[in-house]
């Protein structure tokens, strides 16, 4: 039997490798399944084993606001980490005071006022800034913030201001969190489509005008989407808030003293290396696992919000 | 100007436009503060740390003496670290990608992972670190005398500072394996490699997505099977653009401290780690370490020096990064 | 044109030319439109009539690689001189635009938008209301102005539009083929809406559709591609009089092969 041409086609070895290889490429794709599993699992699994104990109750942490857990005598009363949900939520608000407006100026010059070739010296001044490690932001905040502020606390307003303070991490973390909320908020800015700029200016709008009521306005939720993700990210944000906030944890809404956020407690405990299966191993998933709901929560809304932004404009 | 209804509109453009230019001025300023705060960071590094920048920081191990302490340690382990990340999250990642862009329907389950994925990107890093920890590091206890696994298999574990089971693979003693995988080297980069998956995902997908659909026509049309189409023309166009985006996944694992902290990697490590079962180090830990101490040289001035070191190390891996792509881009 | 015409001349254009970079759009235009006609501008597309009507209100300000040469008059002062602010000058001269544009905002607002922003004194809400009768929109959306203007119909956007440049009060409206994306009966409501407005405005039209042209407008500005330069597309002004004089017996042969379908 003769072939009737010298293309073979495929053979079924080589049917028999797609589908092992399609079934290795599956397997792959749904790893990131895996991932969303296991820390779910690994969070949850630990935070039930610490609510679990005796000495601890889920109301007196969500509830309380004495947290030491290190403390001798374990009791109920010193696992409320309301005291470190304050400490995270208070620098990631003023965080956000610093890197939302400066983030979303930077944005509205970057898109509305700027020719190419500013464009092109200061966006990677933005990369850059977004790209050093939030450990350079730390050390940047004691070694330079903290001092300043002591200076104008002290010196000038003679207000007492602890070395380790919420200011000087906030501040920080503002600066970090500026290349985020500015991109996405450049992008939304510029998907605002010209028709309505000129609808804006042939009605005798200043440029000012133009910019203010009609292009932010549109862009609005997709500018809502950036400050959202700013917010979520500064919660989860640790090594700058470690270093610069301290290991305090205070019930208290004053930034110039020393608190101590979620993530820094994390690290803390990590340090002393606490075996696993003792309170302070697995309290740390507890803690881990209120952070991750909030954030998840925030990017998800965060999320919505983009979405509906894009149905508008594409 | 014929303005007959010149007493209804107050146009007022003098002060409008004044405001313009005050408006236009504060954007700027806006912008120039980052620029400054980003000149005062680095002015500050340079000058508390460039008279520490000697060869003791590269050739010493940390010490308590600050004249003696040296990053060799941190050095090396960042970039194994970063070597083996690189290894693990390769495959994964180009895996995962060219499934969800070549072979996937787009039903409920291929969205739901793009959700997904999208998702992990914006978890903290330190999760991560409590994922590597559970995960990698202690295996949630499945390998500790108590376990119901170990009871059911009958395995010997032993007890103390490295417990859980040792073995050696097929008999081989250079293949031995530790499980839990503990503070090693190999958690730390497992942990990493799951940290960046999810960015070098969403980078690769928009380098697959970005080559011709004509390319995939043009193959298929000569008969050639999916995989030959997708490894043979896709995936070497879309190479360029896969390792860039690898590349600067990889110099942002660098720079991450949580994780690493949380998941156990050490502060004083003396030692070069000569297997993937060792303990490590890597340089924003040794960093961090040294900014917690006590004395001036340590925390102001190594601390800075460290940091530069590091950055330099951090800018060239995002330089490659840059050039790689600009060098193997191919303009449609 | 005779003399009748030339005393009430609200805009007149000289040798206006407007080239984007390197790239002539149009070159050395004169016309002069009347107070209170209709004057419409056709011819076949890149030649440059929607740049020409931009100039009109210095909206081609706004493209930076834009240049402008000549003379733009609006009752006898030079838009284009030194002293002149185009902000200032565009609240008197309004445009609407081929794709309706409002904004996402309520209709209200959007009325009010432009005579808020130029400090408007008089009563807003008769303001609002006498432009939307004037854009004959009145009656479809009295009773809910809260509601969003892109709520409404493609037809009822586009008269929204009109309203929102008749709030500035101005003298001439430019449009730029304010009816090609709206459906035959929407565009017929535009056409008488504009009968309407020339009573109390100068409207200039820039339009693909001949018939409509025809039958709107008092004055036509045909403007083609400049014969001894088809290879770099410059757009020059053929012949300009009044409607039934092109459309009946144009005096060049070019345009009246463009009005019989020959070519464009």
């Amino acid at each position: 039997m003769k072939k009737s041409s010298t293309f073979l086609g495929h053979s079924k070895k080589e049917i028999n490798r797609e589908k092992i290889i399609s079934a290795i490429l599956f397997l792959c794709g749904m790893f990131s399944v895996l991932i969303t599993i296991g820390i779910i699992f690994s969070l949850f699994s630990e935070t039930i084993g610490f609510f679990s104990r005796p000495e601890v109750s889920l109301l007196k942490f969500f509830t309380g606001t004495t947290w030491r857990p290190l403390a001798s005598k374990i009791s109920s009363d010193n696992f409320g980490v309301l005291s470190l949900i304050t400490g995270t939520l208070l620098i990631a608000f003023i965080s956000a005071l610093i890197s939302v407006p400066l983030g979303l100026g930077s944005a509205i010059f970057l898109s509305e006022f700027a020719s190419e070739r500013i464009r092109d010296i200061f966006k990677p001044v933005l990369e850059i800034l977004a790209g050093i490690p939030s450990i350079v932001y730390g050390y940047f905040a004691i070694s330079f913030i903290t001092p300043i502020i002591r200076t104008v606390f002290e010196n000038w307003f003679g207000v007492e201001v602890s070395f380790f303070n919420a200011l000087s991490a906030s501040i920080v973390l503002g600066i970090m969190i500026i290349p985020t909320v500015a991109s996405i908020s450049e992008d939304a800015l510029r998907s605002v489509p010209r028709s309505l700029r000129e609808a804006g200016y042939s009605l005798g709008a200043t440029r000012f005008e133009v910019i203010t009521k009609v292009v932010v306005p549109a862009a609005l939720s997709g500018i809502t989407a950036a400050f959202i993700l700013a917010f979520s990210r500064a919660v989860g944000e640790t090594m700058a808030v470690t270093i610069a906030a301290g290991s305090t944890p205070q019930m208290t809404l004053n930034p110039l003293k020393s608190v101590q956020t979620m993530t820094a407690f994390i690290v803390q405990v990590s340090f002393g290396d606490a075996p696993s299966g003792t309170i302070n191993g697995q309290s740390i998933f507890a803690v881990g696992a209120t952070l991750f709901v909030m954030t998840f929560v925030m990017n998800v809304i965060s999320d919505l919000v983009m979405k509906k932004f894009r149905e508008e404009y594409e | 100007m014929n303005n007959k209804n010149q007493s209804d509109f107050r146009e007022n453009l003098k002060n409008r436009h004044n405001i313009g230019k005050w408006f236009y001025f504060i954007l700027l300023a806006c912008l120039l503060l980052g620029l400054l705060m980003l000149t005062a960071l680095i002015v500050d590094l340079a000058v508390e740390g460039h008279a520490w920048i000697r060869p003791e920081l590269f050739t010493n191990y940390h010490s308590r003496k600050p004249e003696q302490a040296g990053m060799k340690s941190a050095i090396i382990g960042s970039l194994i670290v970063m070597v083996l990340t690189g290894l693990f999250s390769f495959p994964l990642g180009i895996g995962a990608a060219i499934y969800l862009e070549e072979y996937a329907k787009k039903n409920w389950l291929s969205n739901f992972i793009n959700i997904n994925i999208n998702n992990l990107a914006g978890v903290p890093s330190i999760v991560y670190g409590m994922l590597g920890l559970a995960v990698f590091g202690r295996m949630f206890g499945l390998f500790s005398s108590k376990s119901w696994l170990v009871k059911l298999l009958n395995l010997k574990v032993s007890e103390g500072t490295i417990s859980g089971l040792q073995f050696n693979l097929f008999g081989i003693s250079w293949l031995e394996i530790q499980l839990p995988f503990h503070k090693s080297l190999l958690a730390g980069a497992l942990t990493m490699t799951l940290l960046i998956l999810p960015v070098i995902i969403i980078s690769s997908r928009e380098a697959i997505r970005s080559v011709p659909y004509t390319i995939r026509e043009a193959a298929f049309g000569l008969g050639a099977t999916k995989w030959q189409v997708v490894s043979k023309q896709v995936v070497p166009i879309a190479m360029p653009g896969i390792i860039t985006g690898i590349i600067l996944s990889l110099s942002r694992a660098i720079g991450e401290t949580a994780p690493l902290i949380i998941m156990g990697a050490f502060t004083y490590v003396p030692f070069l780690p000569k297997s993937i079962w060792d303990q490590f180090t890597v340089m924003p830990i040794q960093i961090y370490n040294w900014i917690t101490l006590p004395q001036t040289e340590f925390r102001v001035n190594l601390a800075a020096a460290g940091i530069l070191v590091f950055l330099v190390i951090l800018l060239t891996f995002n330089a490659i990064a840059v050039l790689l792509r600009k060098k193997l881009e191919i303009k449609w | 044109m005779n003399d009748e015409l030339s005393n009430s001349t609200i805009i007149s254009a000289k040798n206006l030319s407007v080239s984007y970079g390197s790239q002539e759009a149009f070159h050395e235009i004169s016309l002069d439109i009347p107070r209170n006609k209709i004057v419409a501008i056709i011819g076949p597309s890149g030649c440059g009539k929607s740049t020409l009507i931009r100039c009109f209100n210095r909206m081609n300000d706004l493209v930076p690689s834009a240049k402008v040469t000549g003379e733009v008059f609006y009752n006898g002062q030079n838009i284009y001189g030194p002293n002149v602010d185009a902000v200032h000058v565009r609240r008197q001269i309004g445009m609407v635009f081929q794709k309706p544009n409002p904004f996402p905002k309520s209709i209200y607002e959007n009325i009010s938008f432009g005579a808020k922003v130029n400090n408007y004194v008089g009563n807003m809400d008769e303001l609002v209301e006498k432009s939307l009768k004037q854009a004959a929109l009145w009656d479809e959306v009295k009773d809910d102005l809260n509601k969003s203007g892109l709520a409404l119909s493609g037809g009822q956007q586009q008269r929204l539009c009109i309203a929102r440049a008749l709030a500035t009060e101005p003298e001439v409206i430019l449009m730029d083929e304010p009816a090609s994306a709206l459906d035959p009966i929407a565009t017929l409501k535009i056409e008488e809406l504009m009968q309407e407005l020339k009573e109390q405005y100068t409207i200039i039209i820039v339009t693909h559709n001949m018939q409509q042209a025809s039958r709107a407008s008092d004055l036509t500005a045909f403007i083609s591609l400049d014969r001894t330069r088809i290879d770099d597309r410059v757009g020059v002004l053929v012949e300009y009089d009044f409607t039934e004089k092109i459309f009946i017996k144009p005096a060049e042969k070019e345009t009246e092969d463009y009005i019989s379908g020959r070519f464009g």
